[in-house]
């Protein structure tokens, strides 16, 4: 290992150190305050109209005035919950579905052309269905979020479930391991880094067309409420909502990654250099 | 070694008869075409004995072991293990592949590699936690029990494999090229390893290899593959002494001569070179 780590360093060292390189993370937060300066100085200056873009030092006030308000807080909670249960049951259903039709090659062939069929279709299509079926209900976007976020965790379970190495599938038969077994201990093992994939893809998705079903169906929540701040003339609170939607998409990524290192030590993504 | 033999439970006796292949036969079917990998093979392997099969590249080796193994259906003829016919992975039977780092669970510690078959096969706990340690300090991996297999060096790797395949109180070990992948060193270890276990465990063995060398120091005997379509060239018997040493047995000039028969044969059947029957 040794031997490997210091042929490898000469190609760097021989252009001399003159500065240690910024970490990323500092790097990231140069360019977001770049970001706020951009956002705060342009309507100031007067090079966009500030009836459509406010200072960020508004939105930052506007937000303030909206964390005091009961109603944010009600619609922080109903997007979250919405998201979960939606993510929840889609991940239970496309991990269950996933194995079961990868693991059994019929099935899988059977299938094949159903969800290439169905995948595709984009969720907000089915906006007027879930309408007709559910009004303006929670339960209406709840659907959108399931359709959406399903197809990512199936095609990765299913891609997962492919990727069982041959020689660890023969050793599981060779040492009798019943089938419920082999799932356990074989399958999902290795199915379990596209499970993480799916989540995280299924995450995003999922938050999407929880705020699109809110904004475009009414159903309770912060897209609504977008919505609402939107016609009612309240430009810098909508532009604060859509700052806390945007954050809740940061916070969900970060979680998802954190669950997927945790989970995922053994594998050679993460596990990084081996110590001997 | 002070630990009790494990694996040599309800053994029967050495002079019966543990694996016996008759007229197996494997036609690969593909689309539109199908390739013959094994034509007729006969032999068979008494109780307590250690057989090394050899054959040229691509003299259907692996076909062979995977029909033995229950693990490939036979297009003809069978395999009979203890009496019983062979139709799916028997349960007397433990397999050790050539790619150990395939065929160890990356997820789980060098414990629970060793322990999971035992588990399935619902050894009680307290049974379970003796077969493990005295399996991994039979390969001399007792400190390694913790470890993740990918923290350990490939020549581990195999002994962590051969500590399963153990462990599993197999009455035969079939073992599929488990040295091809490994270095020189290593590897002379690992043959005097399986040599050690065998005479402790009394397991039979059966060991699959491309080495000439390897198969003459290993076996008792060494049944010699002609090329592809397969049949049996030869059985040599090795009548070296049973103490084998890596130094003194491969300076014999015995095993020079064993080992010269042995390359002939394979030289012959790289050439097409058939039994007369």
């Amino acid at each position: 290992m040794t031997v490997a780590v210091t042929a490898g360093t000469p190609g760097r060292g021989r252009g001399g150190r003159r500065h240690r390189p910024l970490p990323t993370w500092a790097l990231g937060l140069i360019g977001l305050a770049g970001l706020v300066t951009v956002v705060e100085l342009a309507p100031r200056a007067g090079l966009v109209d500030e009836r459509f873009l406010p200072p960020f030092s508004d939105m930052v006030s506007a937000l303030a005035d909206q964390a005091a308000t009961a109603e944010f807080w009600q619609s922080l909670l109903e997007t979250l919950r919405g998201w979960a249960i939606g993510l929840s049951i889609a991940m239970v259903a496309g991990v269950v579905l996933g194995i079961l039709i990868g693991g059994i090659p019929l099935l899988r062939a059977a299938m094949n052309s159903t969800i290439e069929f169905l995948r595709p279709i984009p969720s907000v299509a089915l906006i007027p269905l879930a309408v007709l079926l559910f009004g303006t209900d929670m339960r209406s976007t709840l659907l959108l979020v399931v359709y959406a976020a399903f197809w990512q965790v199936l095609v990765q379970v299913l891609y997962g479930v492919q990727d069982v190495d041959p020689v660890a599938r023969e050793t599981a038969r060779s040492y009798r391991f019943r089938p419920l077994t082999q799932v356990r201990t074989v399958i999902w093992p290795t199915a379990l880094p596209y499970m993480m994939t799916g989540f995280r893809l299924g995450a995003a998705v999922a938050l999407i067309l929880e705020i699109t079903g809110e904004l475009i169906i009414g159903s309770p929540g912060l897209g609504r409420q977008i919505a609402v701040a939107q016609t009612s003339g309240a430009v810098a609170a909508m532009y604060a909502l859509v700052i806390v939607v945007g954050l809740i998409g940061v916070v969900v990524n970060v979680i998802a990654r954190a669950a997927e290192r945790r989970a995922l030590r053994w594998h050679p993504s993460i596990r990084g250099e081996v110590p001997r | 070694m002070t630990t009790a033999p494990i694996g040599a439970a309800a053994r029967p006796e050495s002079s019966t008869t543990m694996l016996d292949v008759r007229n197996l036969k494997k036609v690969y079917e593909g689309r539109g075409r199908s390739v013959e990998a094994v034509r007729d093979l006969t032999f068979t392997i008494a109780s307590g004995e250690l057989v090394c099969i050899v054959g040229p590249s691509g003299a259907g080796k692996t076909t062979l072991l995977r029909c033995v193994a229950g693990l490939l259906d036979s297009t003809a003829g069978e395999v009979v293990l203890e009496g019983e016919r062979v139709t799916g992975p028997p349960p007397g039977m433990a397999v050790v592949f050539q790619e150990y780092g395939r065929s160890l669970f990356p997820w789980m510690t060098v414990r629970q590699n060793v322990e999971l078959p035992l588990k399935e096969k619902k050894v009680p706990k307290a049974e379970r936690q003796r077969l493990v340690r005295e399996a991994l300090e039979a390969v001399g991996l007792a400190d390694a029990q913790g470890a993740h297999p990918w923290q350990l060096s490939g020549g581990m790797q195999q002994r962590v494999a051969i500590a399963r395949a153990v462990a599993y109180e197999p009455h035969l070990l079939l073992m599929d090229e488990p040295f091809a992948a490994v270095d020189a060193q290593t590897r002379a270890d690992l043959e005097d390893l399986v040599r050690s276990l065998w005479k402790r465990l009394g397991v039979t063995v059966l060991f699959v290899t491309h080495d000439i060398d390897e198969s003459v120091y290993l076996g008792q005997r060494v049944i010699v593959l002609s090329d592809s379509p397969t049949v049996v060239l030869e059985e040599v018997t090795i009548d070296l002494p049973d103490e084998r040493d890596q130094l003194v047995t491969r300076s014999l000039p015995r095993f020079a001569e064993l080992r010269a028969h042995v390359y002939e044969l394979i030289q012959q059947a790289k050439g097409g070179h058939r039994p007369a029957s």
